[in-house]
């Protein structure tokens, strides 16, 4: 029976961990997710879990700990945000290429330069080549659940990558919302335990892990590393698929919403799904045909499936949290435009870059998307393709 | 026991042949040497900074290691091996492992005194029962002999070059045993290759079973950067420890003692003449740098006296 209960974000994945009960956790505050932490420190207080609490002086040294750890043997886990995942940028890579299982709760918030506590997905898009699976969350349901099929992903022979579950700083991990939490027996049940094949307390043989890796072999290595990514959509599927019959709630790798029909749609990721859904309704009581598509998983980026949820769409707006610095758009368009390169009737496809730093994203900022979207349908003209949402500004591109 | 030297000797090597470390380099002498400090039946896992070492002695697809061995990063060989020891408890606990495992951590200069410090630190204010072993060759030798803050005064490294309007390293070495001797751990000693061997080993096998964290500085030269004859190891060692440049000592519990003291103080020329590093100290004109030299280590050995006699 699942528990009707009031959480924030970050109490959520806390709750997680404990039912989970991780052999290793190690890691070290930074806003907005310190709060991860410190509910998991009551609870090693309070006797309630096993799990070995390294409190680190350093996020660089709480990824350095779970890569010893799960080089070990160890089921790993850490949070952080930000500046935080940006100093443990280095281990990311060597997590992902030593093909260590880790699960690193992110809880989203722009990086410094300069200074800013508030969202945006700036931290873990930097990370998003660093070889690690990110799934992103709405809300705290999504976060909590996202947790709970975090392992059973990373984990699969098949994959055996390390995992970023990713909510947004303050408006999910602070705010307390309603949320169905599944019992301890049943979620440590749907986990199970890690069991690595290959590990350095083994009793057989001894192991030797992260070699220098010469020319010869080095290329090989990453390449079974990129099939691993690929071989992660398959597994994600079905770690879905298997929750879904668990605990009742259905994922993918997307959630469209009022797609069948929609003329206009957007991509986004996170947070902003509610508010465009609430847009979306207000506009299609007035007859308009809006949609969206919320990403669940970045990595690995589905992108035969997203092509086809928005081949039928006459203009869509792909709506990055997170500024690209590469002078036409943030990543998530970068890839949108990848994927729907090969359809044969494309959609028009507009960059709109917003909620920078925390700035708020309201119903109304959304709809101005999508009548942005619908002059374009109506006219055909594209116009400018990298737009910032509500700057003050007398510039041209601006929304 | 008393130590027995042949003894020692005929246990199985745990740092095999087949690495790729210069002729008389000090750092594979430490890993065959720590390694034997090891209870036989007890077993380890190795956690190695980036550095000569790690890219020496673990090429993919072989490695000189016979026990299982680590390495992720330069900076982070404690906190990897803390990560280690963390996940050893866990499992133990969990019954899910059941043989008994000690572990050492070993980085140069660069990974423990420089970039490797703050991880270093934090592991042993943690309390991890681990050993950190330092091959302490006083520069960055892997990219190629860069000064580090282990490079004494006056030694000309690659970054610090001797020149006309220079005289080596401006700064002084960093007294990093003493660093962490103020970290309060249990263990704490510094030691070097010496005749059979005795002084590293028991140290080593007391930092490895003495719970808790253990520190253990290891001054171990390095042909290429100190410029030596690789045959002159042991006898550059030897001179290190008789003009008291690099003292034999032990921090138990925050007690300082003193492993031995020269009979007779030989003049730290006799260690620098040997090197080329220091070559520009014996030109005219320079006779001060040698005082200099002189007056440094002796202001230390008296401190250092002065901290054993409590």
């Amino acid at each position: 029976m699942s528990i009707r209960e009031r959480l924030s974000g970050n109490e959520a994945i806390a709750y997680a961990m404990r039912q989970i009960e991780p052999d290793v956790f190690a890691a070290f505050p930074i806003t907005p997710s310190t709060e991860i932490p410190q509910y998991f420190a009551q609870y090693v207080a309070n006797g309630q879990v096993s799990t070995q609490y390294v409190t680190v002086e350093s996020e660089h040294s709480s990824m350095s700990t779970c890569v010893g750890a799960a080089a070990a043997g160890a089921r790993a886990v850490t949070a952080t945000s930000s500046c935080g995942l940006a100093f443990m940028y280095e281990m990311l890579y060597v997590a992902a290429s030593a093909r260590l299982p880790i699960t690193l709760a992110c809880v989203n918030r722009t990086l410094t330069g300069p200074i800013n506590i508030n969202n945006d997905h700036s931290d873990s898009m930097g990370a998003r080549d660093s070889g690690w699976l990110q799934i992103y969350a709405e809300n705290n349901q999504e976060a909590y659940d996202n947790y709970l099929q975090a392992m059973r992903i990373s984990e699969d022979p098949r994959v055996r990558l390390p995992i970023m579950i990713c909510q947004d700083g303050f408006i999910t991990s602070h705010a307390v919302e309603n949320i169905l939490l599944e019992e301890d027996a049943a979620v440590k049940r749907f986990v199970g335990e890690y069991k690595p094949e290959h590990y350095l307390l083994k009793h057989e043989n001894p192991l030797a892990v992260g070699p220098y890796d010469t020319c010869p072999y080095c290329m090989e290595h990453k390449v079974q590393q990129a099939e691993a990514m690929k071989a992660a959509k398959q597994v994600v599927l079905e770690v879905a698929a298997d929750f879904e019959r668990t605990f009742g709630r259905k994922y993918g790798f997307f959630e469209c919403y009022e797609m069948e029909d929609a003329q206009v749609a957007l991509v986004l990721i996170g947070s902003t799904a509610g508010t465009a859904k609430a847009c979306i309704r207000n506009l299609r009581a007035q007859g308009v045909k809006a949609g969206l598509v919320k990403l669940r998983v970045f990595r690995p980026f589905p992108m035969e499936e997203l092509a086809a949820a928005l081949s039928h769409v006459k203009a869509v707006a792909v709506m990055d949290k997170c500024e690209g610095n590469s002078g036409c758009g943030g990543p998530l368009f970068a890839e949108t435009c990848a994927a729907c390169y090969d359809l044969p009737v494309r959609p028009m496809l507009i960059n709109v870059v917003y909620g920078l730093a925390g700035r708020d994203c309201r119903v109304e900022d959304v709809e101005r998307v999508y009548r942005h979207l619908l002059k374009m349908a109506e006219t055909g003209v594209t116009g400018p393709r990298y737009l910032h949402m509500g700057q003050r500004s007398n510039a041209e591109e601006v929304l | 026991m008393a130590y027995n030297h042949k003894k020692e000797l005929s246990k199985p090597e745990r740092f095999v042949g087949g690495h790729r470390l210069c002729a008389g380099c000090g750092a594979g002498i430490v890993c065959r040497a720590m390694t034997r400090a090891l209870d036989e039946g007890d077993r380890a896992v190795i956690c190695n900074a980036t550095g000569c070492l790690e890219v020496s002695s673990f090429l993919y697809p072989y490695t000189a290691w016979e026990d299982s061995y680590i390495h992720s990063a330069f900076e982070n060989a404690a906190a990897t091996c803390g990560g280690v020891e963390a996940a050893y408890k866990a499992l133990k606990k969990k019954g899910r492992v059941q043989d008994n495992y000690k572990f050492l951590t070993i980085g140069g200069d660069g990974g423990t005194y420089d970039i490797g410090f703050q991880s270093l630190s934090g592991a042993m204010e943690r309390g991890h029962d681990m050993v950190y072993f330092c091959y302490d060759n006083e520069a960055y030798m892997n990219t190629g002999i860069q000064r580090s803050s282990s490079t004494p005064r006056f030694a000309s490294a690659t970054t610090s070059p001797a020149g006309t309007a220079s005289t080596g390293k401006t700064q002084e070495k960093k007294d990093l045993t003493a660093i962490l001797a103020a970290h309060r751990i249990p263990y704490v000693a510094q030691t070097t290759f010496l005749g059979n061997f005795k002084d590293f080993h028991e140290k080593a096998h007391r930092a490895i079973y003495t719970p808790g964290p253990a520190f253990v500085n290891v001054l171990a030269p390095c042909p290429r950067g100190w410029q030596y004859s690789p045959e002159l190891l042991p006898e550059l060692c030897r001179l290190a420890v008789e003009t008291c440049v690099w003292p034999l000592f032990e921090v138990v519990e925050g007690r300082w003692m003193l492993s031995y003291e020269p009979r007779k103080k030989l003049p730290v020329t006799e260690f620098m003449k040997l090197q080329g590093r220091f070559k520009h100290c014996f030109q005219p004109g320079n006779e001060w740098i040698l005082e200099a030299a002189q007056q440094y280590v002796d202001e230390k050995w008296e401190e250092l006296l002065a901290k054993c006699r409590g």
